[in-house]
Formats: C-alpha cells, sequence, structure tokens
C-alpha cells in the first residue's frame, strides 16, 4: 500500500489527531452522528447499540474509533502493523461493506471542519482525506 | 419527485439566505481543485494552478466559484422542479465542457465543508443531511442529460 503524504503532511495530521485525543468521545460520536443521519443505511450495523444522540454507546464507540484513528496518525508508515487486529476484526466478524469506510471518513472530514473552523485549511483537508483513505484501505485488505 | 419536509426547505434556504457567495463560491472551488487535483484539467486556461497558495488567490477561479453558487441558488428557487432547471447546464457540462459528472460529487462535498467550517456547531447532524440531500438531487440533475 503506497500512500502520497509528505512529510509535512504526516506531521500536520499527526498534531491533529493528538490534539483531538482529549475529546475522542465527541468527536468520535458526531461524526457516527452525522453518518447515522445522512445515510440511514449505516445504521444497520449497529442493531446491537444504542445509537440515539447522547447515547452512552455512542459516545464510547465513538471514542474507540477516534482513538484507533489517532493511534494510526502517530507512525503512517506503520498503518498495516498497526491495524492488523482491526484488519481481522472487520474482515471475519463485522464484516462492514467497505463503503461504508468512505461515508464515515467523509462524516470525519465534516466534524473536523466544524470542530477547526478556518483552521481547517484545504491542504490539511487534503491531508486529512488522503490519511483516511488510506487507513480505510489497510482496514480493507484482509476481506479477501 | 423529490420529496423535500417543511423542515429541509428551511434548512436549505436558510443556509443559502445567509450564505456570502462571493467569498463561498471561491473557497469551495478553490479547495475542490487542491483536494482532488485531478479536478485542474477542467481548468488549464485558468492561469496559475501551481500550489495551493496560487489556486487560492486565481482571480480566475474566484469568479468562477461565485459563479456556480449563483448557479446554486437557481435550485434553492426551484426546488421541486431542480431536474428542469438544470436541464440546459446539465447539456453545457456534457456537450461543452465534457465534465466526467463524478466531478460534481467532489465539488458538493468541498462545498459542505466549507459551510461546516463556516458555521461550526450550527452545522448540525440534521442540517448536514438536508444539505446533502439538496446537493444530491442537485448532481443528479446536472447529470442526467449526458447520453
Amino acid at each position: 500500500m503506497t500512500i502520497m503524504l509528505s512529510k509535512k503532511e504526516k506531521a500536520l495530521i499527526k498534531e491533529i489527531w493528538e490534539r483531538l485525543t482529549p475529546v475522542a468521545e465527541n468527536i468520535g460520536s458526531e461524526a457516527l452522528h452525522r453518518m447515522f443521519a445522512s445515510y440511514p443505511g449505516t445504521k444497520t450495523y449497529f442493531s446491537h447499540l444504542d445509537i440515539s444522540p447522547g447515547s452512552s454507546h455512542l459516545y464510547s464507540h465513538g471514542k474507540k474509533i477516534v482513538l484507533a484513528i489517532a493511534e494510526g496518525a502517530k507512525d503512517i508508515s506503520q498503518l498495516t502493523v498497526a491495524l492488523a487486529p482491526l484488519q481481522t476484526l472487520h474482515a471475519y466478524q463485522l464484516r462492514i461493506d467497505p463503503t461504508n469506510f468512505k461515508l464515515l471518513s467523509h462524516c470525519m472530514l465534516v466534524t473536523l471542519a466544524c470542530y477547526l473552523g478556518e483552521e481547517f485549511t484545504p491542504v490539511a483537508h487534503a491531508a486529512m482525506d488522503k490519511f483516511l483513505s488510506a487507513f480505510a484501505a489497510v482496514l480493507a485488505e484482509k476481506y479477501r | 419527485m423529490v420529496e423535500w419536509t417543511e423542515q429541509e426547505r428551511t434548512i436549505i434556504t436558510t443556509i443559502f439566505s445567509n450564505l456570502d457567495y462571493e467569498d463561498v463560491g471561491p473557497k469551495a472551488l478553490a479547495r475542490c481543485l487542491i483536494v482532488y487535483p485531478w479536478t485542474q484539467r477542467y481548468f488549464a486556461s485558468f492561469g496559475n494552478l501551481y500550489n495551493a497558495e496560487a489556486i487560492k488567490t486565481n482571480p480566475n477561479i474566484a469568479a468562477h466559484g461565485t459563479k456556480v453558487l449563483h448557479g446554486l441558488d437557481r435550485a434553492v428557487k426551484n426546488l421541486d422542479n431542480i431536474k428542469a432547471t438544470y436541464a440546459e447546464l446539465s447539456v453545457l457540462h456534457s456537450e461543452k465542457l465534457h465534465v466526467d459528472p463524478d466531478n460534481f460529487k467532489l465539488l458538493a462535498d468541498c462545498l459542505t465543508i466549507v459551510i461546516a467550517a463556516k458555521l461550526g456547531s450550527a452545522f448540525t447532524p440534521e442540517t448536514q443531511a438536508a444539505f446533502q440531500k439538496f446537493l444530491a438531487v442537485v448532481v443528479s440533475a446536472l447529470g442526467r442529460q449526458y447520453h
């Protein structure tokens, strides 16, 4: 898997996720909430949880996702190594159709835009979009 | 026929009535050219697109971004008739401009991000859903006359 991220872009991505780690559950739950609101089909993967706005399940699940992304951002060159357990989980247990990764990534970008405002510059947006695409691609690597 | 709830109509018209087209249009188009550089293929005659700064300060891009947003305005004013409203524009983008319709979605996503950055927490998940529904209808209408 190749990803075209410059040193600057990797540093930018790492810095942003570091900053968001303390509010992981807010960012994560908001991204999920946005995804459920705009793409109702994604809710079908969560029939076992209470995903109503503000629910503790939404917060804890959102937190889990953001922390995993932040962990990957710490050393992007090691993404495949870092995500190995999650690759197995998604391929053999969760089996989420990978098109949904794009939907969550988009809603994550929207959440970041709302949170960071003008600071979410086009350059930061481009870097983040590339990173999340790569993250999703690695996550789906064991599917078949 | 697209069905809009009263709430969706209000959300969409409110967003646009509070928008500065001369600000948001240029920002959205510039962002699209920066985040998805292959879209620059349609703007070869627009001058310097060499890097993010050049794109952001390019007056031709800014003028075009404003034009695009004014074009969206027509859809807002004709929510129940977007397909017919955009028939001519669709033919233009297909026959004359030869724009791959996949690109419409890319610009739509960038516009969403620009507005999210502007509105912050006011761009609630429900607002986002209504706005994206609107853009999806626009994108579909623009691709409708391709053959």
